[in-house]
């Protein structure tokens, strides 16, 4: 292995993955934004590689981000050392409280938003309408921090620096909503109700490196139909 | 912007808050506490966390800062001297991993076990004493996890030396068994004799009278019902 020059400074870089996976796509996203080159291993879900079970014994899931051999797990703690690791095109905000607020927003979406939406996929009956208010209220936040920071200036939550943290935290939506939607067999998300959040959603599905990353969503629903059912117990309906 | 008052919005027990005096204390910083009574929350924490209504919240001149993790990267990006986080990336990931995976699977399931009866309470201990299992590997070896000096996961896992065996006491359970996790229990022991943590606590006997009552209230709730599904029968 080459090492000495600035070109080899990054090292070797590797994503373990799952196309379908919301939490993937977010690294891959960061790496992309960056221009950082890496190699991407598809897992199988059902019959885990040495390597993943290895790099990340604790969890056992993807992504894991293996820089100069070294595995990191978890999105938010690999896109903030992707962050910290690559200087240009920066993710997270430089000043202090810019960052505190872009952190609080990406928990928030995980714990109010991202967390609910699973569990409403994978549940029904009353448990599932409980899930489903949850993450209507979590999106209603959502249109109130998007009316709030958005218009037709600023278009994404990183502000006058374009794309940023929240930006790929939240861009699971664009792609995954609507699925867990048709899946779920529920009903979230409203242009009319939510008409910056779907302005935004609109605007970061075209963005260079996201667009050519989207899965269709026939192939998602099909896969996600399949998760649910086997989560659930059910029988394939005849 | 360092020299604006500092002032933090807290309630006297809770572990979260005792974090961001933690990173406080140790970078020398003066602020002034105001007390909240959660369960009477006051206008003013209203105003300042309308989306969680939760304490601990830090204000900073005019800016407002929740959620215990997202305040001590503050603290510690706004004042670097004593650095929290460690200055390598590698080094940061994995602290922050590891404080990710305290909250998830020892802190959730340590106070489910409080909250909980019977077998369920047997399985939530469990939970989490596989968690502390993965917890001793990291600390072996170590004095406290910054190494010499308080760090990052010192701050964020410092409630196991304190509030956990509080719960333990309550909750008629063993998590922290010493003689199966003796780093764990040697790195408690520092932490109680830092200045920084162990003049830094709240009174032991009020813990134990109000977690007694906690306890008995949050077993009738709706969240217990819904977090054991959630975390015993997934």
């Amino acid at each position: 292995m080459a090492s000495g020059s600035i070109a080899d400074q990054e090292g070797q870089v590797m994503l373990l993955g799952f196309w379908f996976s919301p939490f993937v796509k977010r690294v891959e996203w960061a790496l992309k934004f960056k221009g950082i080159e890496y190699d991407y291993v598809e897992e199988d879900l059902t019959n885990k590689s040495t390597l993943l079970l290895t790099s990340n014994p604790i969890h056992k899931k993807v992504p894991v981000l293996i820089h100069n051999g070294n595995p990191i797990a978890e999105s938010l703690v690999i896109i903030e050392y992707i962050d910290e690791t690559w200087k240009q095109n920066p993710i997270l905000p430089q000043d202090p409280y810019e960052r505190a607020m872009a952190r609080f927003w990406a928990n928030f979406i995980e714990e109010k938003v991202r967390e609910p939406a699973r569990e409403a996929l994978f549940s029904e009956g009353e448990q599932q309408e409980k899930k489903v208010k949850e993450l209507k209220e979590g999106m209603e936040v959502v249109e109130g921090e998007a009316k709030a920071k958005l218009n037709d200036k600023t278009l994404f939550f990183g502000g006058g620096h374009g794309v940023g943290y929240v930006d790929i935290i939240l861009g699971w939506t664009c792609n995954w909503m609507e699925t867990i939607e048709e899946v779920g067999g529920f009903k979230v998300l409203d242009p009319e109700s939510q008409p910056q959040f779907h302005k935004w959603m609109a605007n970061f599905r075209e963005v260079s490196f996201v667009k050519p990353t989207l899965e269709p969503k026939e192939k998602l629903v099909e896969f996600f139909r399949m998760l649910r059912q086997d989560r659930l117990g059910l029988v394939a309906n005849k | 912007m360092a020299e604006q008052k500092v002032k933090l919005l807290g309630f006297w027990v809770s572990p979260f808050m005792y974090r961001v005096i933690w990173a406080l204390k140790l970078k020398g910083i003066d602020y002034e506490y105001t007390e909240e009574d959660i369960f009477n929350k006051s206008p003013l924490l209203l105003q300042l966390n309308p989306i969680h209504k939760k304490v601990p919240v830090l204000i900073h001149g005019d800016r407002v800062i929740c959620e215990s993790y997202v305040i001590v990267q503050y603290i510690d990006e706004t004042w670097p001297h004593c650095p929290i986080l460690p200055q390598d990336p590698y080094e940061r990931a994995m602290a922050r991993f590891w404080a990710d995976f305290a909250e998830s699977k020892l802190l959730n399931t340590a106070w489910l076990g409080l909250c909980a009866r019977g077998a369920e309470r047997e399985k939530a201990a469990k939970l989490a004493m596989e968690a502390v299992e993965k917890i001793e590997e990291v600390v072996k070896g170590k004095k406290l996890f910054g190494g010499e000096s308080i760090g990052y996961l010192d701050i964020c896992l410092g409630w196991i030396s304190y509030w956990l065996p509080v719960w333990e006491e309550v909750g008629s359970m063993q998590i922290i068994d010493p003689i199966k996790f003796p780093a764990t229990s040697s790195w408690m022991n520092a932490l109680l004799h830092h200045p920084v943590i162990g003049d830094n606590l709240p009174a032991r006997d009020a813990m134990i009278e109000y977690f007694q009552k906690r306890s008995k209230d949050l077993y009738e709730s709706d969240w217990f019902k819904d977090v054991i599904r959630l975390h015993l029968h997934p």
